[in-house]
Parts: C-alpha cells; sequence; structure tokens
C-alpha cells in the first residue's frame, strides 16, 4: 500500500506532490510516462511562465526545473518511462514499464495529473488524402525544439491558440515561411500579447473567419485550400483560394486527456471534458483528486501549480484523517 | 501623433494608446501597471525582443536557451544566426552562459543536460 500516487510528473503533478509532502505525507510516488519530469513544459522553450508564481518571466523548461528542484531535494520518488494503464474506482492502480513489467499498486490517495492532449486533424473533418506534413502545433514544437528538425518549410496554420502562435514565430525564426494562420472564429483564442510578438513582429497575416477546407498532396502536403467562413461558420463559395505549403499545423484546441478518468469511473463534466471536482479538486470517487490540464485547459501553467497546490494539501488531509 | 499598441509584458495584453512627440513617448494610457508604460515608452523608440531557442550540442542532442535580457528586435535574425552557428559541450546547468555579449545580451541555457 503507497499513501499517494500522482499521475503525471508535469507542472501539476509535481506541485501537488510538493504540496502533500510539505503538508506531512511522506510515502508519495510520482508516476510519468516521457523519461523525465516538467511534462509539456520541457517543450514550450519559450518565455512568459512564472510571473504570477516567481515575480519574473521563465521559459518552459526553467519553471519546471523550480519544481523539479524542489522535488529532488524532499526526496520524493519518481517512477519514470512508466505508462498507468488502468486505475480502479477502489484505487488499485495498473502500470508498466520495461523493468518491472506490469505491476500493479494500492493507493490510499491518488492525484491525477495527466494534462491534456490536442485535438487532432480527425475531429476536423478536412477533405483531402493523408499525405506527410500535416501535424498538431505541438508535435511540431516537439520536433523543432527538442529533437532539432524543422518539419517543413513553407507553412500554414489552422487555428490561432497560443500554441499554434508560438509556433509561427518559432518557425519563422528558424528559417521557415509562415504564410498565414488561419482562424475559424472571427476573434483569436491566443493571448494578445501572442499575436503581437508572434505574427505581427513577422508581418504573419492573421486571418480571421477563416478556415482549411481542403488538403492537397499525395505523398507529401503541396497546399491546402482556405475559405472565409460565414456566422455560421460555412465555407462561402467564391472565397476559395489555393495557398501552395508543404506543412499544415493543427492548433484547434486542447482536451483533457480523460482515459484513466473514466476507467476509474469518475464523473465527467460534459463542458470542461474533465472530471466533475470539488473545491478540494476531488472527484465524485472518494479520495481520488484530480488538478491541472486533466481538470479544464488552464491559459496558464502559474494557475496550474495554483490548483495542484490545492489538490495535493486536500488530498494529504484525506490520508491523515483516514489514519 | 497616437500610436496604438498591445503590451506583451504580461498575458493581460493591454491595448495601450501611447502619446508621441518628435519620437518621445509623452503620456501612456490603457496599461494596468506601470510596467506597460515603460513598455510602450521602450516599444516606439527602441523594441526588444527576448529571444529563445535552441543550440546543437555535442552529442546532437539541443538544448533550449534564451537571451537573459531583451535585444533589439531587428537583430533577432542575427542573433538566430549566431545561436545556430553554434555547438555546446555537455554538461550544462540552467543560468550557463552560452555565448557570451550577443547585442548586449548573454544567451543563457535554460535546461540542465
Amino acid at each position: 500500500m503507497t499513501d499517494m500516487v500522482i499521475i503525471g510528473g508535469g507542472p501539476a503533478g509535481m506541485s501537488a506532490a510538493i504540496a502533500a509532502y510539505e503538508s506531512g505525507v511522506r510515502d508519495i510516488l510520482i508516476i510519468e510516462r516521457d523519461t523525465a519530469l516538467g511534462g509539456i513544459l520541457q517543450q514550450c522553450i519559450h518565455n512568459g511562465f512564472g510571473l504570477h508564481r516567481f515575480g519574473e518571466e521563465l521559459t518552459g523548461p526553467e519553471y519546471a526545473w523550480r519544481y523539479e528542484a524542489r522535488v529532488r531535494e524532499l526526496g520524493i520518488p519518481v517512477k519514470l518511462g512508466t505508462t498507468v494503464l488502468d486505475i480502479t474506482p477502489e484505487k488499485v492502480i495498473t502500470a508498466t514499464n520495461p523493468e518491472d513489467g506490469i505491476f500493479k499498486i494500492e493507493a490510499r490517495a491518488v492525484i491525477l495529473a495527466m494534462g491534456c492532449r490536442e485535438r487532432p486533424r480527425g475531429a476536423l473533418n478536412i477533405a483531402g488524402s493523408r499525405p506527410a506534413g500535416i501535424y498538431s502545433a505541438g508535435t511540431a514544437q516537439k520536433y523543432v525544439n527538442m529533437k532539432g528538425y524543422l518539419p517543413g518549410k513553407e507553412i500554414v496554420i489552422l487555428g490561432s491558440g497560443d500554441i499554434g502562435l508560438i509556433m509561427a514565430r518559432r518557425m519563422t525564426l528558424e528559417g521557415a515561411k509562415v504564410k498565414m494562420v488561419c482562424e475559424l472564429m472571427p476573434f483569436s483564442g491566443g493571448l494578445a500579447r501572442n499575436i503581437e510578438q508572434c505574427l505581427n513582429d513577422f508581418d504573419i497575416p492573421l486571418r480571421l473567419s477563416h478556415t482549411v477546407v481542403e488538403i492537397h498532396g499525395r505523398e507529401r502536403v503541396e497546399g491546402v485550400t482556405v475559405a472565409r467562413v460565414d456566422e455560421n461558420r460555412k465555407p462561402i463559395s467564391g472565397t476559395y483560394e489555393f495557398v501552395p505549403c508543404d506543412t499544415l499545423l493543427l492548433s484547434v484546441g486542447l482536451i483533457p486527456e480523460n482515459e484513466l478518468t473514466k476507467k476509474a469511473g469518475i464523473e465527467l463534466d460534459p463542458i470542461t471534458n474533465g472530471p466533475v471536482v470539488d473545491e478540494n479538486r476531488e472527484t465524485s470517487v472518494s479520495g481520488i483528486f484530480a488538478c491541472g490540464n486533466v481538470v479544464r485547459v488552464h491559459s496558464l501553467v502559474d494557475y496550474v501549480s495554483e490548483e495542484a497546490e490545492t489538490a495535493g494539501k486536500a488530498a494529504a488531509k484525506y490520508i491523515l484523517e483516514e489514519q | 501623433m497616437e500610436r496604438k499598441l498591445t503590451c506583451i509584458v504580461c498575458p493581460l495584453g493591454c491595448e495601450l494608446r501611447a502619446e508621441i512627440t518628435d519620437g518621445k513617448v509623452q503620456s501612456v494610457t490603457g496599461n494596468t501597471c506601470p510596467r506597460g508604460a515603460k513598455y510602450a515608452e521602450s516599444e516606439v523608440v527602441n523594441p526588444r525582443r527576448t529571444v529563445t531557442s535552441t543550440v546543437r550540442c555535442i552529442n546532437g542532442s539541443v538544448l533550449p536557451v534564451k537571451t537573459d535580457r531583451a535585444i533589439p528586435k531587428e537583430k533577432m535574425a542575427e542573433c538566430m544566426k549566431i545561436i545556430n552557428n553554434t555547438i555546446v559541450r555537455l554538461p550544462i546547468c540552467v543560468g550557463d552562459v552560452i555565448i557570451r555579449d550577443v547585442f548586449g545580451a548573454n544567451i543563457v541555457a535554460t535546461q540542465n543536460k
């Protein structure tokens, strides 16, 4: 029996673990699928993180390191390269990694901190075949910032979420030509500062009320057809325009990562797509808590850390009162 | 002359209006905090940006880096060239200086490697 198991070693998981430790729980385990702590912050090499938490502007890896250093200092155990396969409502966790094989852990309390995933092309129903050169913005970000590959030279970005805007600047700085960012809505979902410093700084056009209606190319993307949409978000005939490009990036929203939440029989909220939680971030299953982007997609990581502290403290209280 | 600006100092992204005479900012409105006014003054005279990127490591991996202060905006492309012509030896700690004095800033590591 382990007192507390935290699933996910990103900003939410690390912050929750630290808060739980500082509230008196000692038997904590963080399970992380990746080979390092930090979650998505590792690939968010741009600055703008931490103004609320630390009063200074940090990059993603720097923000993550502040928490990782504390996790190490406290000696909180971490299992890297480990994927959780299942959680039961009784808080039995099944996980796997190459060293331990498949194993089970029984926990007194569980904190879900798996974050979110990107909406894929399949959710958009864009016509066309399946050529190479279509990436979610986050995938492209991983290629550029962690692997050192530039996934294309002439780019169209669909969706003006912050990741798309950040990638417009990033790929421009690395020598790619970003032709335009198309946004279905008449306004951008990204931060005003990102439109300014990621698009306007580089004269990248933002086409509001525009979408991609077709992807061209068999082996590799050769271009996309973009069109203006009406107030019902339907493409207007006569506004179709072929834009040559070799890469299409999709930045069309994030969805909480729900697979494990569902397996644990936790009630989901149809609006946030994450679990229903109370003010302590406890889910409908007693002793299972959730925090960060797995609950709902947060605008700033600073708020994720804050929410995770709430969950960590509450989960600690749950364990200490049970004993 | 009035110029409209979007503040990039924090995620609020205030819409600023800067009143400019003789190339100098006389007054700023629309800002929530004093940093917004400071930003407008700098942006009109000498716009500056922090650059974040990656450098190649000797083992083929990449290391995230940043300029430790903002550099003139028009020097961003040149700054990228300098960063991309650099190869670093490992190990490296957060904050280690990778390249000294690039348009008045140091390029520093933002990750341990």
